[in-house]
Formats: C-alpha cells, sequence, structure tokens
C-alpha cells in the first residue's frame, strides 16, 4: 500500500517561456506534506533543469518564491499542495501584473521601482551624535504601525490587485502600506514627502477597496485598511491645507 | 490617473449630492400623493429659482462627479491615458452640465 501511494502522480501545468510562452505540463510524484515550491525543484532537478525560478529561504521569510497557484498569488514555500491541487491537478504559473523574465521568474523592478516612487524608505531624523528616539509601543500610532510592518516584500498582494492589473501607474498595496508604517513611525522625518508622493497620478486614492490584496496577503496583513488611513490623512492634510 | 485633487472634487461633488438627492425623493413622495401630471409640475417649478438653484447645483455636481468616474473607468478598461484622457474627461462634465443645465433651465426660468 506504501508504494502505491508514493506513486500518486501530480499532472502539474507550468508556464514556460516570457510574456509569450505557454503551459508545460509535468508528470510529478505526489507526497505527503509536499509545498508548490517542492514541486517545481523536483521539476527542475528530475525532468528539465532548464527550469527558471526563483527561491531563497524556503520558509516564508524572504519574499523571494511567490507564484500564481491555479491563477492565485501565493507563497510556494508555504502552500502545501494538499490544499490546493484540484483533481490531482496544479497549474503554476508567474507572478501576475509584472513582466516576465523567464518561466516561473518575474522581473521585480516595477514592484520595487514603486517603493521609491513612494517615499517607502526610512527618512532620518536624526543623526548619530543624537540620542535614540524614545518610542512607546503603547501608543496609538505605533499600534496602528505595527500591524503592517511585518511585510516580506514578496509581492502577493500587487500580483493579486486588480487596481494595478487596470492602471499599471498605480502604486500598489505593499508600497502604500509601506508609506503608511512610515508616516506612523515617530523616527521617520518624511511625512510631507511620503503624503506628496502617494497623492499624485498613481497614487492611494486611485485604490477601489476590492480588498484582494488583504485577502491573499500570506503575512495576513491588511495592506486595504492602510490605503484607507492613507486616503484619511491625506484628506486630513488637505483640509487643514485649504480650510 | 486620480489623484488627490481629482478624489477631493469627487468626495465634494458626492457629498453636495446627499442632501440633494433626499430632497428630490422626499418632494417626490410627497407630490405624488393623489397623483402628479406634468402640469402639476411645472406648476410648482415654473419661475422658481428656489428649484433652479435646486437642481442647477445638483446637476453641477452630478456632472464633476461622473465625469472622474467615468474617467477612472475609461483609463482602467479602455486604456486610454494622457491628453485624450483629459479631454475625454472635460467632455462628458461639459455635455452633462449643459444637458442637464438646459432642462433645468427648461423647468424652471424658461
Amino acid at each position: 500500500m506504501s508504494s502505491q501511494k508514493a506513486e500518486r502522480q501530480l499532472k502539474v501545468s507550468v508556464w514556460r517561456g516570457a510574456d509569450a510562452g505557454q503551459f508545460e505540463t509535468f508528470e510529478v510524484p505526489q507526497h505527503d506534506s509536499q509545498t508548490v515550491l517542492d514541486i517545481v525543484s523536483w521539476i527542475q532537478h528530475n525532468a528539465d533543469p532548464t527550469l527558471s525560478y526563483r527561491f531563497a529561504c524556503r520558509v516564508g521569510m524572504c519574499g523571494s518564491c511567490a507564484m500564481m497557484v491555479n491563477d492565485e498569488p501565493r507563497w510556494t514555500c508555504r502552500t502545501h499542495v494538499n490544499k490546493v491541487a484540484r483533481d490531482g491537478e496544479l497549474k503554476i504559473g508567474p507572478l501576475r501584473n509584472l513582466p516576465v523574465v523567464k518561466d516561473l521568474a518575474t522581473d521585480m523592478d516595477p514592484f520595487f521601482d514603486k517603493w521609491t516612487a513612494a517615499e517607502a524608505h526610512h527618512h532620518p531624523s536624526a543623526d548619530r551624535h543624537d540620542l535614540m528616539a524614545p518610542v512607546d509601543m503603547q501608543s496609538a500610532d505605533r499600534v496602528a504601525a505595527n500591524t503592517a510592518i511585518e511585510c516580506i516584500n514578496c509581492a502577493v498582494c500587487y500580483a493579486a490587485c486588480d487596481t494595478v492589473a487596470g492602471n499599471p501607474d498605480y502604486l500598489g498595496p505593499a508600497a502604500l502600506q509601506r508609506a503608511w508604517t512610515l508616516i506612523k513611525d515617530e523616527k521617520d522625518s518624511g511625512r510631507e514627502d511620503i503624503l506628496a508622493a502617494i497623492s499624485g497620478t498613481g497614487g492611494c486614492h486611485n485604490c477601489h477597496s476590492i480588498g484582494s490584496c488583504t485577502q491573499y496577503c500570506p503575512n495576513e496583513l491588511d495592506p486595504l485598511s492602510a490605503i484607507a488611513n492613507l486616503k484619511r490623512e491625506t484628506v486630513k492634510n488637505w483640509w487643514k491645507r485649504n480650510a | 490617473m486620480l489623484d488627490l485633487r481629482l478624489y477631493m472634487l469627487q468626495r465634494i461633488t458626492a457629498l453636495i449630492m446627499i442632501p440633494l438627492v433626499i430632497g428630490h425623493i422626499a418632494t417626490m413622495i410627497y407630490a405624488i400623493q393623489g397623483g402628479l401630471t406634468a402640469a402639476e409640475i411645472l406648476g410648482r417649478t415654473q419661475g422658481s429659482v428656489f428649484w433652479f438653484l435646486f437642481y442647477g447645483s445638483f446637476v453641477l455636481a452630478v456632472s464633476v462627479h461622473a465625469a472622474i468616474g467615468v474617467r477612472v473607468v475609461a483609463h482602467e478598461w479602455l486604456g486610454v491615458v494622457g491628453s485624450s484622457l483629459r479631454v475625454l474627461t472635460i467632455v462628458i462634465a461639459l455635455g452633462l452640465a449643459a444637458l442637464g443645465l438646459q432642462a433645468t433651465f427648461a423647468v424652471t426660468l424658461a
């Protein structure tokens, strides 16, 4: 019986090529506790060494291995095959909303360029001669920022976002959520720059609150609320400046 | 495509429309008690600066609000960009305003 169990085969369709390409089908032995990343690695090790994909940590920390699994964005190293395979079949493609370099590897440049465009980087408020800014972990701002800081830049939210799909200039949920954490960070002095950066033509106001970002975030963060908070912050700022 | 200025314009025009829509519906419910004819409507509205301002401001708010909404749809679904998108937004706003104000003027001050 156990040998029969080991011989279970999974029919896996994998994207081959760049933006133009097609799905190629592989038969992969199925095991218990197998992840989607295990499947992709098995194909590269045993069936076709030219298969390109990206991964690093294999434990859900680095954010490198996100792909489309049965047309939904997922971190493949923490996605069990048992939970996603349908009738012994699996479809694995490159992340949506990003250019494909080859096979399952996407060009992440547009994703990270938008982080920069959203001013989603630290703006120092002190230099090395100053004392460390005291941070009250119980303050309302800190509690608000804490809900969003565990982002691993996996781009699952970006691939899930229908607004990004329809509006390529839109900064996307990850960059905007990071901007929100910085606005609430007592050590960051870039508030005005960030608010200006996220109020432009690709800014937070383009979000339709569809909520795919929050639904698919593997770390169970809530970019949808972060973006709603950014909208609120920009509106408050607008009234202050214009009232 | 939708910056803070357009976002605020769309939200503020929505805020303007809320009391006007409620006023319109409340008036309709009140006015149709016992039936309603075109002559009765015109009898109420013609020569009325109040109703001209009431529906005139509604028309202006709708024109701005809807033009920005259609702008988003045109960009995201039809791929309209740049100056074409700007022209489309303005044409829709002016078109809606012209049609609406003409109708408002016809039943109030004409």
